[in-house]
């Protein structure tokens, strides 16, 4: 379907996705509330999600929704709801605003310097002429030569961070 | 392609009258959403009753009877009832999310739905990640008992919400896990793959324990007797939907007796071979692979109506030990065996070749290595549990004797 010159459904698509992303973005950091910001911060990470379907990667997309909606915002929001003196702040800014201000903006321009601008230009051409599928990364993922160490350390990595958290959690007796 | 009829093939036959082709595509899709979320809805209507009917007879009751034949207009009158119920927002609720929450407990069901293969050409989006997209949409739900809660602004309430997410966040892990099994099987995560895959043999024969193990994790998913902890009525006011009232409160219900139903029809298509029938009557008439599948999905969702009504409610240690302690290294072990297994097959060359996967005979080798497997590991795992729960009560008894006699009187 085309809605016009250069208005794909794709295009239409990005744009809603950004205004997800952007919009739950701003949200997070002016609201005043904890528990909202930590839902506009949902909304946020559902809008990378889409981003994720548009970049033909549903895996990916599937994961995000699965493990930053479903698993770190439910954490967030227990959290948030049992500090109760945080629900409700008066005050937009603290005094370390200009340090967040700060590294927010470095973090930024490096993220232009690095990524954006020497892709800015050559949009046309793809970056690769490969098609991958769910089953190449799931192969990727545990074949020798590949990525199995990284994968192996990453979860022997949280394996020992549940084993810490049991301990720390657990009464003594 | 062609235009056959206008259920089958809508877009083509709107073509051929005249239609613009991408009107015709977008129309026909904008249908099918349509068609694909209210369908469930309108089912869930008869379902209600059906449920009262079935636990009154089960409690020696008649059940609803008074409106309309057999009581069958009753959940019309109750719908009417909530309607005119009065809309009530507690003081200092936060507005927007105190309404969004009962519609999206609806959406994370109706969503599971988009992937569900109705029939051989009946499918809302053949994804290819389907078994892991059913985990996704499902923390919806989790999310909306949050929102539910905090936003009603009432302590009880949220400790109601702190209680649900706990079960269900818990209980994902085994749902996951057994639902590896298929996915293991078929080799793939769409659900059309899956359903295809059981032309020559039900999963449910070749990994029964993965069924049961699916079957008792998507129960207590979504909270029902035994695992009603959530909303114990006879022990709590109410959970999580303390302060809603009139038709936001009956989504929430309609959410849930909807999700039985839709657990039962994802037991179908993961376990029970989907739409696939006998004879493949479900090729030459697609529309008979719906009723098929609502058949096998029946069977499943009146097993989960005959345990909600016969087994008592658990504790919340209980329902967290039985979790943790039982169901998931039971599915972990499961997981590490069928793999094992399904190797060991293919090394034997008794799997069967891709040729012959629909067969039923050469499924057969495969089928009893691996169903031989399933029942030595529960017979294991019922030894296990039997010689601990004996050696508990043990304990309780010597326990007992050392209380001088008549103390208790």
């Amino acid at each position: 379907m085309n809605f016009g010159e250069g208005l794909t459904p794709e295009a239409f698509a990005f744009g809603l996705f950004t205004i997800l992303t952007l919009g739950g973005a701003l949200g997070v950091v002016t609201s005043l509330n904890l528990v909202r910001a930590a839902i506009w911060l949902m909304l946020s990470l559902f809008g990378i999600a889409g981003y994720f379907v548009l970049l033909s990667a549903p895996f990916l997309a599937s994961v995000q929704v699965l493990v930053y909606i479903g698993a770190i915002g439910i954490l967030f929001s227990f959290a948030v709801m049992l500090t109760r003196g945080m629900t409700n702040l008066k005050e937009r800014f603290n005094d370390q605003w200009w340090l967040a201000g700060l590294a927010a903006l470095t973090a930024f321009v490096l993220l232009m310097v690095g990524v954006i601008v020497p892709a800015f230009g050559n949009s046309g051409a793809p970056v690769s002429d490969q098609v991958t599928t769910t089953v190449d990364l799931g192969v990727a993922l545990v074949s020798g030569n590949q990525y199995v160490l990284p994968f192996e350390v990453a979860s022997l990595l949280l394996t020992a961070a549940m084993i810490g958290a049991i301990v720390i959690a657990r009464e003594d007796d | 392609m062609q235009c056959d009829n206008i259920i089958n093939t809508l877009a083509p036959c709107l073509v051929q009258s005249g239609w613009n082709g991408d009107l015709a595509n977008f129309a026909s899709i904008f249908l099918g959403v349509i068609i694909l979320a209210t369908f469930p809805l309108l089912v869930t209507i008869v379902l209600i009753w059906f449920e009262r009917k079935f636990a009154a007879r089960i409690q020696d009751r008649l059940g609803p009877n008074r409106v309309g034949p057999f009581g069958l207009l009753q959940p019309f009158a109750d719908v009417i009832k909530l309607l005119g119920k009065e809309d009530i927002t507690p003081a200092g609720a936060d507005k927007l999310i105190y309404n969004i929450a009962p519609v999206m407990m609806v959406m994370s069901v109706l969503l599971i739905w988009a992937v569900v293969p109705l029939s051989p050409i009946h499918v809302g989006m053949d994804l290819e990640i389907g078994a892991l997209y059913i985990i996704s949409v499902a923390s919806f739900g989790t999310l909306s008992v949050i929102f539910a809660s905090w936003s009603s602004n009432n302590k009880y309430a949220l400790l109601g919400a702190f209680r649900v997410v706990a079960q269900l966040i818990s209980y994902e892990v085994p749902l996951a896990l057994s639902l590896l099994i298929p996915v293991m099987l078929a080799g793939s995560m769409s659900l059309v793959d899956i359903t295809q895959a059981q032309a020559g043999m039900w999963f449910i024969f070749v990994a029964p324990l993965s069924a049961i193990l699916f079957f008792i994790s998507s129960q207590a998913e979504t909270g029902r007797a035994p695992f009603d902890l959530l909303e114990a009525e006879s022990e709590l006011v109410a959970g999580f939907n303390i302060e809603y009232s009139g038709m936001k409160f009956a989504l929430f219900f309609a959410g849930e007796f909807m999700h039985v139903f839709t657990n039962g029809v994802l037991m179908a298509v993961l376990f029970a071979g989907g739409y696939i029938g006998f004879g493949g009557l479900e090729n030459s008439i697609p529309l008979l692979g719906i009723v098929f599948l609502f058949l096998k999905a029946s069977v499943f969702y009146m097993l989960s109506l005959l345990i909600r009504n016969a087994i008592p409610r658990v504790r919340i240690d209980q329902l967290m030990n039985f979790n943790w302690k039982f169901l998931v290294p039971v599915s972990i072990v499961n997981v590490v065996m069928m793999a094992f297994l399904l190797k060991v097959v293919q090394a034997l060359g008794i799997a069967p070749t891709p040729e012959l996967a629909n067969d039923f005979v050469a499924n057969i080798p495969q089928t009893l290595v691996l169903f031989a497997g399933n029942v030595v590991l529960g017979l294991l795992v019922m030894n296990t549990v039997s010689s601990r729960i004996r050696k508990e009560r043990l304990q309780e008894s010597a326990n007992r004797a050392i209380v001088p006699m008549g103390a208790g009187d």
